[in-house]
């Protein structure tokens, strides 16, 4: 899958947000929000995206959409460099790629109604209008699930599940290639999280565009992902297929991340946390390797060297000096 | 969250249906005074449209064999120093009140819109010049702005009117922009964006619809201090021009010569000023309750 042309290629892409303080507005510091960050998303692919809150999720999320603008690094999207388009190019643009929110209720404006909100993309890009543009709406809201009747209902009259429908029916309305997933179902019930999940399957099957699939569940993130990248501090620490990176994982942060899941079984005694502490602040990131304050397996060189994605196996990249570059077996 | 649905917020307070009678029925339940408030101002509505039919007398028309008539049949509220009818007077007068006060809050409210939606969305030195131009706005007082206003403009009652105006301009805008600054973030924005919808056409169709509810509250509770203001600058000689009955200048000449003899002609404008005021602010005050949830019980 990712050996063709990638639909979406994101290289050494780099976020940095001035921390400003006292009167005259002085940068004081700087959030290393997403230091260096590259990766690849083929056609028709779920790549999943694991991290703790706080470590770039969705700032890489906003970044490739442009709705934040990167500090440095470069975005492709078939092939086209989208890292500095122009407005009007963007705006053409922007048809290849949506995004789905975390908060299904911040991110529906509470005074249109359903079918407008989904119908609106159709009206600002001069798709449909009218008569076609209900027939476009209703198509979609059928897609994702829900009836052609409630396209006059306002956002409140929806539950969160049906909520997230609509966001997923506004994505799907312009075809995209690429759908950006921020935590799409964190702020779901667990029965609705799963049909929502299966619903994005299903949609992917029926469409075959991409995901990029943000999560820090990683239950979730193993159930839709082909391949999975695992994130601390701003920087990809592993990047596998999924059957992978779950079987074997080499990077000591994804073994303390895949270790931490709970299982349901109460006779099952819970192993010491192979990590503790908080994550550093991004605002002062640690030298070297950005994990080594809570590494068990710390050595002089992470404190110093940083270390860069290397090959631990087929399609499986890993940053860690252990085992000359190849993570711990 | 900062987006407040009116009707949500209604229905979810308990008023079920969205037809106008029951929706009463529910502000007289739960808000009294604001449905007193409500009435008042209806009336003084009712009063300025029908002003030819209840006024009885026209209320420029001098009769000098009736000058300081006591209140009587003939004439309920007596009459002025020129025989003037005063009940006349004060329901003409609720025209020039009505129309300084809408006009001028309409007017106003516009452009504070169009500066809030402006210096909340564009930020950056736009936004650092209208706060400033605010600033500077809000350090004088209502009445001494107006005050100005009318005497560089002369006073006349589209002058009047803009005069009222202007200084309401910063008030607004102050609210609307910081509805816009909390709105910017909401995701429902970023969504907006992705959709490659063009900033302008963001601002007017997410962001402004969603700040409309607390301009709805602010404008009524501004529209008593206009109301008041015109009564002030024509009680001053700065308001809407003779023979034209406005309340302020039914006041001012009569307050220092009559209130012994005549006490009638001060009593009764004075009633209508603040009734005026009373009304919209009690009608206000319940619209802000309802539309605020941390306000609720």
């Amino acid at each position: 899958m990712t050996d063709a042309t990638p639909l979406l290629e994101v290289t050494d892409l780099i976020k940095h947000y001035a921390v400003r303080g006292g009167v005259l507005r002085r940068r004081v510091g700087t959030v290393h929000a997403v230091d260096g960050v590259s990766f690849t998303v083929g056609v028709g692919e779920t790549l999943g995206m694991v991290g703790e809150s706080g470590c770039g999720k969705s700032t890489v999320a906003r970044s490739i959409l442009r709705l934040v603008e990167p500090t440095s690094g470069s975005i492709h999207l078939n092939g086209l460099d989208i890292t500095h388009l122009g407005k009007a190019d963007l705006r053409e643009h922007r048809r290849s790629m949506q995004i789905i929110f975390q908060d299904p209720f911040a991110s529906l404006n509470p005074r249109m109604t359903a079918g407008d909100i989904v119908g609106e993309p159709l009206s600002v890009h001069g798709l449909a209008t009218g008569r076609a543009r209900d027939e476009r709406v209703a198509e979609l809201f059928d897609q994702v699930g829900l009836r052609a009747d409630q396209m006059q209902n306002y956002p409140h009259q929806f539950s969160g599940g049906q909520r997230q429908r609509i966001c997923i029916a506004r994505a799907l309305s312009l075809g995209p290639d690429l759908i950006v997933c921020d935590e799409p179902v964190s702020a779901l019930d667990v029965s609705i999280q799963a049909q929502v999940i299966n619903l994005l399957i299903d949609l992917q099957r029926r469409h075959g565009f991409s995901y990029l699939f943000i999560a820090h569940d990683l239950a979730v993130v193993a159930h839709i992902s082909h391949r999975v990248a695992v994130m601390y501090l701003g920087r990809i620490v592993e990047i596998a297929d999924k059957t992978e990176l779950f079987a074997n994982p080499r990077h000591p942060y994804t073994q303390a991340l895949l270790a931490s899941v709970p299982v349901a079984d109460p006779k099952k005694k819970t192993l010491k946390p192979l990590i503790d502490g908080d994550v550093p602040s991004p605002i002062n990131p640690p030298s070297g390797c950005a994990f080594h304050t809570r590494c068990r397996y710390v050595m002089e060189r992470c404190r110093i060297e940083t270390p860069v994605l290397a090959d631990a196996g087929t399609k499986h990249q890993v940053a860690c000096f252990l085992n000359e570059g190849t993570g711990r077996a | 969250m900062a987006v407040i649905n009116y009707d949500s917020e209604l229905r979810r307070a308990g008023a079920h249906s969205t037809r106008g009678w029951r929706k009463f029925a529910f502000l007289a339940q739960r808000h009294l005074l604001g449905a007193v408030g409500l009435v008042i101002m209806v009336l003084f509505v009712l009063a300025a449209l029908l002003a030819d039919f209840i006024g009885r007398y026209d209320p420029l028309s001098v009769d000098s064999l009736h000058r300081l008539a006591a209140p009587s049949a003939q004439h309920w509220l007596g009459t002025d120093s020129f025989g003037r009818d005063v009940w006349s007077r004060i329901v003409h007068g609720a025209r020039i009140s009505l129309a300084v006060g809408v006009g001028s809050t309409l007017l106003g409210s516009s452009i504070g819109v169009i500066v809030g939606l402006a210096s909340g969305y564009l930020s950056g030195w736009v936004d650092l010049v209208f706060q400033r131009v605010t600033d500077i706005l809000q350090a004088l007082p209502l009445l001494v702005l107006a005050l100005v206003m009318t005497a560089a403009l002369g006073p006349s009652l589209p002058n009047v009117i803009i005069a009222i105006a202007i200084p309401l301009i910063p008030t607004v805008a102050r609210v609307i922009r910081a509805n816009t600054l909390a709105l910017r973030e909401l995701p429902f924005i970023e969504a907006a964006k992705s959709i490659g919808m063009s900033e302008t056409r963001i601002a007017l169709r997410h962001v402004l619809p969603n700040t409309l509810a607390p301009l709805i509250v602010l404008a009524t509770a501004q529209l008593g201090s206009t109301i008041l203001t015109e009564a002030s600058l024509s009680f001053l000689g700065l308001g809407i021009p003779e023979p034209y009955p406005s309340w302020g200048r039914m006041l001012s000449e009569s307050a220092a010569e009559y209130v012994r003899t005549a006490p009638w002609l001060v009593i009764f404008p004075g009633i209508a000023i603040s009734l005026a005021v009373f009304g919209t602010n009690l009608f206000g005050d319940a619209l802000r309750d309802i539309l605020d949830p941390r306000q609720r019980g």
